[in-house]
């Protein structure tokens, strides 16, 4: 093998989307290609986990995980995947701040499995059958991963280098990011490799966005057609741009809709729903419970807006009393 | 209450719960002082913390005060039109009533939360507010996080000596 760095990919618990943005470079990918060489990479590549093993320790220049952590056998690859990387990169949302997976440490994992192996409607197990981690058959044994009870960003499991955030990371924040790893002029430790400052000071529609907001009524995205000109916040749209850490350009909102917040909170901020909740909530135009209370009710579900991309990294991490 | 939270009562049999409490500076703080030089007794639960207008109470301070270990939060403000700011309690009562119901929905009972206005000559409701809050906080028992938290990283913890375990093996 050449002596070029060594880079490897993998996922845990995630989609495949944040797979899919390292394809999006297009033809950057062939500048990566040749700068470094791709060790371990699951979803594209025929290498196992024991070639990752038999690695010397530190042997990897940089390692990406995408997903955030659910079962032990990603924590086991996460913490395999620490020890053999010199840089361990945080990939896209789940990875940093627990992304949509994490919306599920609202429910207790026994309510989970109940929900999957049992009641969710295409489901037929009249034996209620679930998922057991180690099983006899014909003298073998196999074994499955445990299911925790807390879905995990990655810096919960394991110490992270440096974070790239986004559902998924546009090609853009990679490829700088990668070139400025490979430029060896490395960032602090920890530091999120995004611009520091929120979505709305890049926003196309800043300069339509009033001074202050003043709520009657929230208008959900699927009631109504928007006007493509004007600051969404303006148009009664929860839009998490004033919360969220700018970078990917406003895709969202170029496509007439509002940010959900993928990019998560900016360095100043430590919990990104409870910043968004009490901006939007004091721009409220009522003064009495009653209509305050009515107007508010077109959030019908705060932690699942707020908190979309990271309810494993908010202060509170998962629901507190689950009763079962 | 549930089995969780029973098994962290019970390594603490003396629990008292601790409330965090946001007041005003011009008019709760006031008032607390107020019941202070008149010798009032209130119940010793509550830490208080002095903020210019309840207006100034990111929803954030909450969330880290329950993170930290907080039983409850209180936060006091001057009553509707009598804001030193003239509308920062507003915005404490927007920002709370969202709240309240985010934690709800996160499964922190709604007595945790408390939102009273007290103006600077209601010493007697500071006192009656507080050890109202205190009775009800006591009766829910403690919200523990910090050792919640804990406890559901002790699943992690276990994999991570499992591996130590593994590799000494190896090495041997």
């Amino acid at each position: 093998m050449s002596d070029k760095p060594k880079v490897a990919f993998y996922w845990c618990a995630s989609c495949g989307g944040c797979e899919e943005s390292i394809v999006d470079l297009a033809e950057d990918i062939l500048m990566v290609l040749e700068a470094v060489d791709i060790i371990f990479w699951p979803v594209a590549l025929d290498f196992k986990k024991k070639d990752v093993e038999a690695l010397p320790d530190g042997a990897i220049l940089v390692t990406m995980i995408n997903g955030s952590i659910r079962t032990s056998e990603q924590e086991a690859m996460a913490r395999l995947l620490r020890r053999k990387s010199k840089i361990l990169i945080a990939y896209g949302a789940c990875a940093y701040l627990g992304g949509i997976p994490s919306l599920a440490n609202q429910f207790s994992r026994e309510r989970i499995l109940q929900y999957v192996y049992e009641e969710a409607p295409s489901v037929q197990n009249s034996d209620r059958t679930r998922p057991v981690t180690r099983f006899q058959d014909d003298g073998r044994t196999a074994t499955l991963p445990e299911f925790r009870n807390v879905t995990r960003s990655l810096d919960q499991v394991v110490d992270v280098d440096y974070y790239l955030p986004g559902c998924a990371p546009t090609p853009k924040i990679l490829k700088e990011a990668l070139l400025t790893l490979l430029s060896g002029n490395l960032p602090p430790r920890g530091t999120v490799l995004a611009p520091d400052i929120a979505l709305c000071d890049e926003c196309p529609r800043k300069d339509t966005k009033p001074t202050d907001l003043c709520f009657t009524e929230f208008k959900r995205p699927h009631w109504t057609q928007f006007d493509p000109e004007k600051c969404l916040l303006a148009q009664g749209v929860v839009c998490m741009g004033p919360a969220t850490r700018g970078g990917c350009e406003a895709l969202c909102i170029k496509g007439n809709m509002p940010c959900t917040g993928c990019f998560g909170p900016t360095s100043r901020v430590k919990d990104q729903g409870a910043k968004i909740l009490s901006s939007l909530a004091s721009s409220v135009n009522a003064k009495d419970e009653a209509e305050i209370d009515r107007i508010l009710s077109n959030i019908p579900d705060p932690v699942g807006t707020f908190y979309r991309y990271g309810l494993a990294r908010s202060l509170l991490r998962r629901k507190v009393v689950t009763k079962e | 209450m549930n089995k969780e939270s029973n098994d962290i009562v019970a390594t603490s049999r003396e629990w008292e719960p601790r409330i965090v409490a946001f007041f005003c500076n011009w008019c709760t703080y006031t008032a607390a002082d107020l019941a202070g030089v008149s010798r009032m007794k209130y119940a010793p639960n509550v830490r208080i913390i002095r903020v210019m207008c309840s207006g100034r109470i990111d929803p954030q301070f909450v969330l880290d005060a329950f993170a930290k270990g907080a039983d409850g939060v209180l936060i006091g403000g001057c009553h509707p039109g009598d804001c030193h700011y003239i509308e920062g309690n507003y915005k404490a009562l927007r920002r709370f009533r969202l709240l309240r119901r985010m934690l709800q929905d996160m499964g922190i009972e709604d007595a945790r939360l408390r939102l009273e206005w007290v103006s600077a000559s209601e010493g007697e409701k500071v006192k009656s507010v507080i050890n109202d809050m205190v009775e009800k906080v006591k009766a829910l028992g403690p919200l523990g996080l910090p050792a919640r938290f804990k406890e559901w990283d002790r699943e992690i913890e276990a994999l991570e000596e499992e591996i130590r375990t593994e590799e000494v093996e190896a090495n041997v």
